[in-house]
C-alpha cells in the first residue's frame, strides 16, 4: 500500500537560496575573513575555495533560555557509586551538565567557537572583488577587436544556395498557395456538389450541367496555376558578424630584487600581484603571467625564482621596461593581448634612468596595456621615480600609482585602484 | 486485541538480504512489514516513501526536516554546518526522515543497505507513522493532511513578501519571530483545521479585519471622561503565554502583510510543538515496533540470519545508553529511554513480578498489546514517566538525581535506584522531561494602551533559575514587533517584580 517515490534525481541545491541568504545576510564579516585569506595564497592557486570562519556569537539566533544559577535537579543513568546524600565537588565548567538535559536550554550556549565553513571560488572572489571593476575595459574594448564570430540571425529572401532554408520555404509556399486557392477551391466543392446533385436528379438539367462543368474546369485550370513553389517563397538563413572580444590576457609583474628589496616588501608585492590575478582571472578566460625581475639588469623568471631568489645589486628600472617592452612586441601582440601590467619597487632607482622610465612608458609601453600600475613599497620618502610616474599619472588615465607601508594597505589600495565610477584620484597615496 | 505470537513455518522462502535494494525488493519487504504491522493492529497514515540522497538528506535536515519551507539564512547556517560535519565525518546523517503529513512522508536515505531500508520503514512508516496518527497530542494539535499544503502557501507569501517589500524588510520580521518561536504556541486551544484555499481567503479577510481592529484599538483620543475608565484595568486582562499570538493581533504598527508572517511562524511552531513533547514516546514506540515487526519477520523465515544480525548490531547501537562516566555520554538517550519503557509495559503485562504487581495493579498482566497501545494513545512524555517506569527499569537503568544548588559549592546526589528513591527518581526524571520546565515561563502581562504603549513581559522563574543574557536581544527583537517600549520583569515569589530588561534602554 506504501507509496515509493525515487526522488533522487531531483534537482540539487534545495538549499542554495538559503545559502545565499546566509552569505548575504553575513557579507561584512565573511568579506574580513576573505581579505584576510588572500595573503596565504600563491599567486596562481585559484581553483580552490576559502575556508571562512565567522565568530558564533555574530550568528547567533537568539531565544529566550535559562541561564547559570538557581537550583537544578538532574536524573543521570549508571549509578556506580553513590548513595543518597553524597556530595560531589561540583565540576569545573559550571553547574549541571548542560542545562536541563535535552531542550533548548543548551543549543545555543554562549561560546566563542568560529563558526567555520567553505565557500566556493566564485563566492570568494565575488565577495573578494564585489564593487571592483577592470579601469577603461568599456572604453578600450572595441578598439582592439579582431576576432569576429558569426552568427545567425534570422532568415533573408536573397542568398546563396547553400543557405537555403527548406522547411522555412516550404511553409511560406504553403502558405502561399493556400491564401491563392482557397477561396476558388471552395467554389469548386461547392459547384461539384451541386453538379452531383444535378446528375443524381431523375429531372434533365442538361444545360445547368454543361455550364457547371465548364465552370469546374477554368476554376481548376486556375488552381493549378497558382505554383508550387515561387521565387518569393525562398528564404534563405541568414548569418551576421559580429566583434568578439578577445578572452586572452597576459598580466606583466615587474620587480625590483636590488638590495633594498627585502624578503617583507617582496611579500607586499606578491600579494599584491595575487590580487591582480586573481582579479584578471575574473573577466578573462586565460591569463597568462609573465615575471620579470630587475635590478641593473632585467631577466623574465618563473615564479619561484621571481619570490624568492636572492640578489642585490643596484636599481635600473628601464631595464625591466625595455625588456616587457620586448616581449610584448615579441610574444604579446597588443591587437590579440589584453595586456596589463604591475610594477613593484620600493622606489629606489639610479636618478639618471627615471626620466628614461617615463619615457618608455609614454612612448611605448603605455599605447599597449591596458592598465598599469605601478605600487612603491616603502617608507621612506619619494624619490626621482615617484615623481616621474606622477607625472605620467596625471597625463593617462590607465596609468595609475599608489603608495603601500605596510601590509595591510594592500587590498585598500587595492580596492582604490579599481573602485567602481568613481573618479580615481591621480597619483596620490 | 490479542495476538498469536508467530510461528516458525518450515520451507519458506526468506526474502534477499541485499545488501544493495532495489525498487521491487524494497516493495517486497514493505509488503511483509505491513502485513505485520496490520497483525499487531498498527493504525497508519498511507505511507508515501521517498528515497533521496546525502545531499538532499542535508536538505531537508536545514528545512527543519519538511519538504518544503520558506527561505531562510538560519536555514542556509543549519544547511552548511551540517554539510561541514558531514563531509569531514563528524557526523553521520540520520537514516530516515519521516513527516508527520497524511500521507506520511518518509525519506529513505540512498546509501542504506536493504536491512536499514527495512528497518527505517518499520521504524518511520510503521512506528512513527502511527504515533503521529494515534497520539492524543498529535490528534489534537497538528493537522496532518494540511500541513503540506500550509507550507506551500507560507513559502510562496514569504517569497510575494520579498518580491514586494524587499529580502531585509522580511527577513528582519521572520528573524524576531523565529527568536519568540517557542513562544508561539497555544498550550490549551485547539487550532483550526483548514486548507490552502480557505487559508487564502481568510488570510485576506484577516488582514483587512485586523486592521480596523487595531486602529480601533488606538483610538485615544480623550473624550473628557478619562476618570471613568478603569485605569488599574490592564490589557490583556488575562496574561498572554502565546506571545506571537498576541503580537500578532494587537502589534499596532505591523503591516498586514507582517503580521501574516508572524501567523506563519507561528503556525509551523505550533505544528512541531507535540513532537518537542514526544520525543522519548514516538522514538520508543518507534523502536518498539521495528523490533517486534522485524523480530516476526525472522520467526517466520521470512529474513535471512545475515539480515537479522546486521539489524540487531543496528538496534542495539541505537538504543545504548552510555553511561554518565562514559565519554560517550551525553544525557539520556531518548531512544534507549522509550523503547526499554515499551519493553518492560509489555514484560509487566506478560510476565508479571510481585513487585509490578503492587506498583501497576491496573495493567500487570493485562493484554500488552492493548496497553501499549493505551499508552502511545494517551500520553506525552513527562505522563508517559510518571506513569510506566518501573522499578526495575530504574534499576537497570541505574538512575540516580543530582540536586544543583548554586549557593552550595558541591552537588547532592538526591536519590537513587532504591526502595525509597524510587518514586523521587520518576517524578524527578518526569519533570526534566516537562516542557513548561525546561522553557522559561515568559507571559505578556500589559501593553500600556493608554499611556506610552509599552508592553511588559513577566518571567515567573522556577527554582531561582535566571534567565540567559540572550533575553537582551530577544527583547530587542520583540521591540522590532512591537514598535513600542518593551520591558521584562521578573515576578519571583514574595519579591515585588523588578525590571531585567528594557528595550529601547533608558
Amino acid at each position: 500500500m506504501a507509496h515509493f517515490i525515487d526522488r533522487r534525481l531531483n534537482s540539487k541545491g534545495k538549499s542554495t537560496v538559503n545559502r545565499q541568504r546566509f552569505i548575504r545576510r553575513y557579507k561584512q564579516q565573511i568579506k574580513e575573513a576573505v581579505s584576510d585569506s588572500i595573503s596565504k595564497r600563491s599567486v596562481t592557486d585559484v581553483d580552490s575555495g576559502e575556508e571562512v570562519s565567522i565568530p558564533t556569537r555574530d550568528i547567533s539566533e537568539p531565544v529566550f533560555h535559562t541561564g547559570k544559577g538557581g537550583r537544578r535537579e538532574q536524573v543521570h543513568p549508571g549509578n556506580d557509586q553513590f548513595t543518597t546524600g553524597d556530595r560531589i565537588k561540583r565540576p569545573p565548567g559550571g553547574g549541571g551538565k548542560g542545562g536541563a538535559g535535552e531542550g533548548d536550554a543548551s543549543n545555543e550556549g554562549e561560546g566563542q567557537d568560529e563558526f567555520v565553513f567553505e565557500i566556493s571560488k566564485d563566492e570568494y572572489l565575488d565577495l573578494l572583488f564585489e564593487e571592483l571593476e577592470l579601469p577603461n575595459l568599456q572604453k578600450n574594448q572595441l578598439d582592439k577587436l579582431v576576432q569576429y564570430e558569426t552568427y545567425r540571425a534570422g532568415y533573408q529572401t536573397d542568398g546563396v544556395p547553400a543557405n537555403l532554408d527548406i522547411v522555412r520555404s516550404l511553409k511560406g509556399s504553403l502558405a502561399r498557395r493556400i491564401a491563392l486557392t482557397s477561396g476558388k477551391k471552395k467554389r469548386l466543392k461547392a459547384l461539384e456538389a451541386e453538379l452531383a446533385e444535378l446528375k443524381a436528379d431523375k429531372h434533365d438539367h442538361q444545360l445547368r450541367i454543361i455550364e457547371l462543368e465548364k465552370e469546374i474546369a477554368e476554376l481548376k485550370k486556375a488552381i493549378a496555376r497558382v505554383p508550387f513553389i515561387d521565387t518569393f517563397d525562398l528564404r534563405f538563413r541568414n548569418y551576421e558578424k559580429r566583434p568578439k572580444p578577445t578572452s586572452k590576457a597576459v598580466m606583466f609583474c615587474l620587480m625590483d630584487v636590488s638590495g633594498s628589496m627585502d624578503q617583507a616588501t617582496k611579500d607586499i608585492a606578491k600579494r599584491f600581484y595575487i590580487l591582480l590575478y586573481l582579479f584578471l582571472t575574473r573577466t578573462y578566460k586565460n591569463v597568462e603571467v609573465v615575471y620579470i625581475r630587475h635590478h641593473t639588469q632585467a631577466k623574465e623568471v618563473d615564479e619561484q625564482e621571481f619570490f624568492y631568489s636572492q640578489e642585490t645589486g643596484g636599481t635600473i628600472v628601464s631595464s625591466a621596461l625595455k625588456l616587457m617592452d620586448e616581449i610584448v612586441r615579441d610574444r604579446y601582440d597588443a591587437k590579440e593581448w589584453n595586456i596589463y601590467a604591475a610594477q613593484a619597487s620600493d622606489g629606489d632607482n639610479w636618478a639618471d634612468d627615471s626620466p628614461l622610465c617615463s619615457d618608455l612608458l609614454l612612448q611605448r609601453i603605455l599605447p599597449a596595456v591596458r592598465y598599469y600600475a605601478y605600487i612603491e613599497i616603502t617608507e621612506r620618502q619619494h624619490q626621482s621615480l615617484w615623481r616621474e610616474y606622477q607625472k605620467i599619472a596625471e597625463v593617462r588615465d590607465h596609468f595609475a600609482i599608489k603608495h603601500i607601508q605596510s601590509v595591510e594597505d594592500i587590498y585598500p589600495v587595492f580596492r582604490e585602484l579599481f573602485r567602481k565610477n568613481v573618479a580615481r584620484p591621480q597619483g596620490v597615496a | 486485541m490479542a495476538v498469536s505470537p508467530p510461528k516458525r513455518k518450515r520451507g519458506v522462502k526468506p526474502l534477499s538480504d541485499g545488501p544493495d535494494w532495489s525498487f521491487e525488493l524494497l516493495e517486497q519487504y514493505e509488503t511483509e512489514i505491513d502485513r505485520v504491522a496490520k497483525h499487531y493492529g498498527l493504525d497508519i497514515y498511507p505511507n508515501q516513501i521517498e528515497i533521496i540522497t546525502a545531499e538532499q538528506m542535508m536538505d531537508a535536515y536545514a528545512s527543519v526536516g519538511m519538504p518544503i519551507n520558506y527561505s531562510h539564512w538560519s536555514y542556509g547556517k543549519k544547511f552548511i554546518s551540517t554539510e561541514q560535519h558531514y563531509r569531514r565525518g563528524q557526523m553521520g546523517l540520520a537514516y530516515e526522515i519521516v513527516i508527520n503529513s497524511d500521507p506520511c512522508i518518509s525519506y529513505l536515505m540512498e546509501e542504506n543497505t536493504i536491512t536499514m531500508q527495512a528497518l527505517v520503514m518499520a521504524h518511520a512508516c510503521y512506528g512513527h507513522n502511527s504515533f503521529f496518527k494515534g497520539n492524543y497530542l498529535f490528534q489534537t494539535w497538528t493537522d496532518a493532511s494540511s500541513i503540506i499544503d500550509y507550507l506551500v502557501f507560507a513559502k510562496n507569501y514569504v517569497a510575494k513578501c520579498e518580491q514586494r517589500y524587499g529580502i531585509t524588510e522580511v527577513e528582519n520580521i521572520l528573524d524576531s519571530c523565529h527568536a519568540l518561536m517557542n513562544y508561539g504556541v497555544d498550550r490549551y486551544k485547539r487550532p483550526q483545521k483548514i486548507s490552502i484555499q480557505e487559508e487564502k481567503e481568510r488570510q485576506k479577510e484577516r488582514e483587512n479585519y485586523l486592521q480596523s481592529q487595531v486602529n480601533e484599538l488606538w483610538r485615544t483620543v480623550p473624550k473628557g471622561e478619562q476618570g471613568k475608565l478603569p485605569q488599574e484595568r490592564r490589557f490583556p486582562q488575562e496574561p498572554q503565554e502565546n506571545i506571537l499570538y498576541f503580537i500578532e493581533k494587537s502589534a499596532p504598527l505591523l503591516e498586514p502583510w507582517q503580521r501574516e508572517l508572524v501567523r506563519i511562524v507561528r503556525k509551523v511552531s505550533q505544528y512541531f510543538y507535540p513532537q518537542k513533547q514526544t520525543q522519548v514516546m514516538n522514538e520508543g514506540w518507534a523502536c518498539f515496533w521495528h523490533y517486534h515487526i522485524l523480530n516476526h519477520l525472522y520467526d517466520e523465515g521470512k529474513v535471512t540470519d545475515r539480515f537479522i544480525m546486521e539489524f540487531l548490531t543496528s538496534h542495539t547501537g541505537v538504543v545504548l545508553q552510555p553511561e554518565y562516566n562514559s565519554p560517550y555520554y551525553s544525557g539520556i538517550n531518548p531512544y534507549a529511554l522509550g523503547f526499554n519503557m515499551f519493553m518492560d509495559i509489555k514484560r509487566i503485562c506478560t510476565d508479571p513480578t510481585d513487585e509490578d504487581k503492587e506498583w501497576f495493579p491496573e495493567f500487570a498482566g493485562s493484554d500488552w498489546l492493548e496497553t501499549v497501545h493505551f499508552a502511545m494513545k494517551n500520553f506525552k512524555d513527562e505522563s508517559f514517566i510518571s506513569q510506566f517506569l518501573s522499578p526495575r527499569m530504574m534499576r537497570e537503568f541505574k538512575f540516580f538525581a543530582i540536586e544543583d544548588d548554586e549557593r552550595e559549592n558541591f552537588l547532592t546526589v538526591s536519590a537513587i535506584h532504591n526502595e525509597s528513591g524510587y518514586r523521587n527518581i520518576r517524578e524527578k526524571l518526569s519533570a526534566q522531561y516537562n516542557l513548561s520546565n525546561l522553557e522559561p515561563n515568559i507571559q505578556v502581562y500589559n501593553a500600556d494602551i493608554r499611556g506610552d504603549r509599552s508592553l511588559t513581559l513577566r518571567y515567573i522563574p522556577q527554582n531561582s533559575i535566571p534567565l540567559a543574557k540572550s533575553s537582551k536581544e530577544v527583547i530587542k527583537h520583540l521591540h522590532r514587533l512591537w514598535g513600542f517600549p518593551v520591558i521584562l520583569e521578573v515576578d519571583e515569589d514574595n519579591n515585588v517584580p523588578y525590571v531585567l530588561e528594557r528595550c529601547p534602554a533608558e
